[in-house]
C-alpha cells in the first residue's frame, strides 16, 4: 500500500488526544516521513508467515478462580484528580 | 570512595563491618549531591528515606539477616517506569506529575526481600520512548564522559547513575535498546533479559510483548546477581515464563573455550563508526585468544527491524497508553464531557514523541490499515525470530556492535524522529525476536573520550552463556577501571 496523507486530524479523535493546528501540521508530515520509511516492509513476501503476536509461546496461563484481596479503596483513589463517596468523580456520560 | 566501587567489592566489606549500609549510601548521596545538578540523572531523591532503609539494612544485618539477603544494604537507583510503594511513578511525563504509586512492583519486592536500598527515580525518556533522554518532560541527562551528550535512552538517567558513580547499581527497561544503547553510551554493563524472564508487573507499559526490566551495573558479575535475584516467574505476569532461574553466578567463571560465536554480517555495514567497528574486531579477537570459536552468520531480515518495530510498538503503545485519561490518576483538564475532557488531558499531558507515536500507533490498528501495517510487521517479526532461531543452531551467541556510533551531541537527533530511531538499529531486533543481550563496555574514541559498547546476543535463557562470554571478556581486559572525570567529583 502506498504510504497515503495520514488524516491526523481522525487519527487524533481516535486516540483522544487534543492537538493544536500546528501539532496536526508537524505530526503529519514527521509521520508522512516514517511512513515512507515503513514502506520497505512491502518488499517482503509473507504469504506463507504467521504473525508473531508474542515472542515466547505460552497459551492459556490461567490461576484457580479463587478470590484474592484488592488494592484497598483508599489506595486505589489516592491519586485520584477528582473523587466523592469513596468513588471516582468523573462528568456526566449518559444525559 | 565507597560510591565507586561494584557490589561485588562492597559485599565483603559490609559483611565483616569494615563498612556499613549507611556509609556507603552517604556516600552515594553525596555524589549525587556533588554531580546531579549538572548530569540530571534524577528527577526524584528522598535521602531521608534512603538514609532509613540504609539504617534497616545495618540493624538487619546485626540480628544476623544477612544470609538470605544476598543484596542487604546494596544502593540501588530504580527508572521511573517501575512501581515503589509510596515514591513517584511518573515516567518522566507531565501526565503523571504527582503521581505516588500505591504498590511495588514484583521487581521491587524481589529486591527488598533480598534487602536492597532502593531509592531514587531516574530520569528517562517520556513513557520509555526515544533514544536519548532528551524526550523526558523534565529536563534531559547529560552523559558523564561529556556534559554535551546524551546519555542514550529511554533508560539514560539509570546508565548515568552508574556510570558517574552516584549508585552502586540501577534498574532500566528495554523495548527496543532502552537499556543497552545507555549502557553502551555510558560506559557500564546493561542487559535485556529474554522476554518472559523477569515479571512485567509494575512496569508501567510501554509495548506489552517486547518490554523487560533489567539491570545496569559496573561488571557483568553484578550484572549476573542483580539478573539473578529479579528473575523468575510471577503469577501476577501472565507473559513471565515458567523458566527455571539458574544460578548465574555458578557457571559465570566457567572457561570459555569452545563457545562458538556468531558475526552478523548484515551488522558490520556502512553507518558504523569506524572507531566503533574496530573497537568491535579487537574485542572479538581478544574472545578468540581466550578459545572461542569466531563464524559469520547471516541474519537477513535485519534491515527490516526498525519498520517493524514502529509498528509493533506504536501500535502496543496506543492501547497501553489509553489508561492516561485524567480519570483515575494523574493530570486532568476538565470538560465538558468525557471526550473533551480526554482530548485536552491527554493534549496537555504527553509530550511530542508520545504523541507521535500513538498517533501513529492507532493509524496502522485502525480499519482499513490493520491489514497492510499491523498484521504484516507482525509477520515480518516471525522472519526476524527465525533469523536468530536459525542462527543459534550453529552459534551459542551473536556479536555485534551495540550502537553505529558512539554517544551523539543533545540536540543533534532531535528534530528528526527517524533518524532517532535509526539510532537503534542493532538493538532492535533482539526485543521483536525475544532473545536476550547485554552490552559492555569494549574500548572508547579517541577524541572526544566516549565508551563503545560490545552487544552479546544469546538464545532464549541463554543469559548463562552470555555472562560467561561477557565476564571473559571483561577480565582480560581494562575498560572498566576506567571512570568519566565526574565520577570523582565527591571528594
Amino acid at each position: 500500500m502506498a504510504a497515503v496523507d495520514i488524516d491526523v486530524k481522525y487519527v487524533a479523535f481516535l486516540a483522544r488526544i487534543g492537538l493544536t493546528p500546528e501539532e496536526e501540521q508537524a505530526i503529519g508530515s514527521q509521520l508522512k516521513t516514517t511512513l515512507n520509511y515503513i514502506e520497505k516492509l512491502n518488499q517482503l513476501d509473507v504469504s506463507q508467515v504467521e504473525p508473531t503476536a508474542h515472542a515466547v509461546p505460552l497459551v492459556n496461563v490461567v490461576r484457580p478462580d479463587e478470590p484474592r484481596p484488592s488494592m484497598p479503596t483508599e489506595e486505589a483513589l489516592f491519586n485520584a484528580p477528582a473523587k466523592a463517596n469513596g468513588l471516582f468523580l468523573v462528568p456526566k456520560i449518559v444525559e | 570512595m565507597l560510591n565507586q566501587a561494584t557490589i561485588t567489592e562492597t559485599l565483603p566489606r559490609l559483611r565483616n563491618g569494615e563498612i556499613s549500609a549507611r556509609q556507603l549510601m552517604e556516600s552515594c548521596l553525596n555524589q549525587i549531591q556533588a554531580t546531579d545538578p549538572k548530569l540530571r540523572a534524577f528527577l526524584h531523591v528522598d535521602a531521608e528515606d534512603a538514609l532509613r532503609q540504609a539504617d534497616a539494612a545495618d540493624a538487619a544485618r546485626r540480628s544476623g539477616e544477612a544470609n538470605d539477603k544476598p543484596l542487604l544494604g546494596i544502593p540501588l537507583a530504580m527508572k521511573d517506569v517501575i512501581a515503589v510503594k509510596g515514591q513517584p511513578l511518573g515516567c518522566a511525563s507531565k501526565i503523571l506529575a504527582k503521581f505516588i504509586s500505591p504498590y511495588d512492583a514484583t521487581v521491587t519486592q524481589k529486591l527488598k526481600n533480598a534487602g536492597a536500598v532502593i531509592f531514587g527515580r531516574c530520569n528517562m525518556d517520556e513513557f520509555a520512548m526515544g533514544s536519548s533522554t532528551e524526550n523526558s518532560a523534565f529536563g534531559h541527562t547529560r552523559n558523564p564522559w561529556d556534559l554535551d551528550r546524551v546519555p542514550g535512552g529511554s533508560s539514560g538517567g539509570s546508565a548515568a547513575a552508574v556510570a558517574a558513580d552516584q549508585c552502586l547499581a540501577s534498574l532500566g527497561s528495554d523495548t527496543g535498546g532502552s537499556i543497552r544503547q545507555p549502557a553502551a553510551f555510558c560506559g557500564c554493563v546493561g542487559v535485556k533479559p529474554t522476554y518472559g524472564r523477569v515479571s512485567r508487573y509494575g512496569l508501567v507499559a510501554f509495548a506489552s510483548s517486547l518490554d523487560q526490566i533489567g539491570p545496569f551495573t559496573k561488571s557483568v558479575e553484578d550484572a549476573a546477581l542483580l539478573t539473578q535475584v529479579i528473575s523468575g516467574i510471577d503469577p501476577r505476569d501472565s507473559s513471565s515464563v515458567p523458566e527455571e532461574v539458574p544460578d548465574y553466578r555458578l557457571h559465570l567463571k566457567q572457561d570459555v573455550r569452545g563457545l562458538k560465536l556468531g558475526i552478523a554480517k548484515e551488522y558490520m555495514v556502512g553507518g558504523l563508526d569506524p572507531e566503533v567497528s574496530r573497537a568491535v574486531q579487537a574485542a572479538v579477537e581478544q574472545l578468540q585468544k581466550l578459545g572461542v570459536e569466531v563464524q559469520e552468520v547471516s541474519l537477513p531480515h535485519t534491515e527490516y527491524a526498525v519498520a517493524t518495530y514502529y509498528i509493533v510498538a506504536t501500535a502496543e503503545a496506543s492501547a497501553n497508553l489509553a489508561r492516561f485519561d485524567g480519570i483515575r490518576y494523574g493530570q486532568r483538564v476538565d470538560g465538558n464531557d468525557p471526550i473533551e475532557l480526554y482530548s485536552k488531558t491527554r493534549g496537555a499531558g504527553f509530550g511530542p514523541e508520545v504523541k507521535r507515536r500513538v498517533i501513529l500507533g492507532t493509524y496502522v490498528l485502525s480499519s482499513g490499515y490493520y491489514d497492510a501495517y499491523y498484521l504484516r510487521a507482525q509477520k515480518v517479526r516471525t522472519l526476524i525470530r527465525q533469523d536468530f532461531l536459525k542462527a543459534f543452531e550453529k552459534v551459542d551467541a551473536i556479536v555485534t556492535p551495540t550502537t553505529p556510533t558512539a554517544a551523539f551531541k543533545a540536540g543533534e537527533k532531535s528534530s528528526d524522529p527517524l533518524q532517532m530511531y535509526l539510532s537503534d538499529i542493532f538493538t532492535i531486533s533482539c526485543n521483536l525476536a525475544g532473545i536476550s543481550g547485554i552490552s559492555l563496555p569494549c574500548g572508547f574514541t579517541s577524541n572526544p573520550k566516549l565508551p563503545i559498547g560490545l552487544q552479546l546476543l544469546g538464545k532464549p535463557f541463554g543469559e548463562s552463556t552470555l555472562f560467561r562470554l561477557a565476564h571473559a571478556y571483561e577480565q582480560s581486559v581494562n575498560w572498566r577501571r576506567e571512570k568519566p572525570p565526574i565520577s570523582a567529583a565527591n571528594k
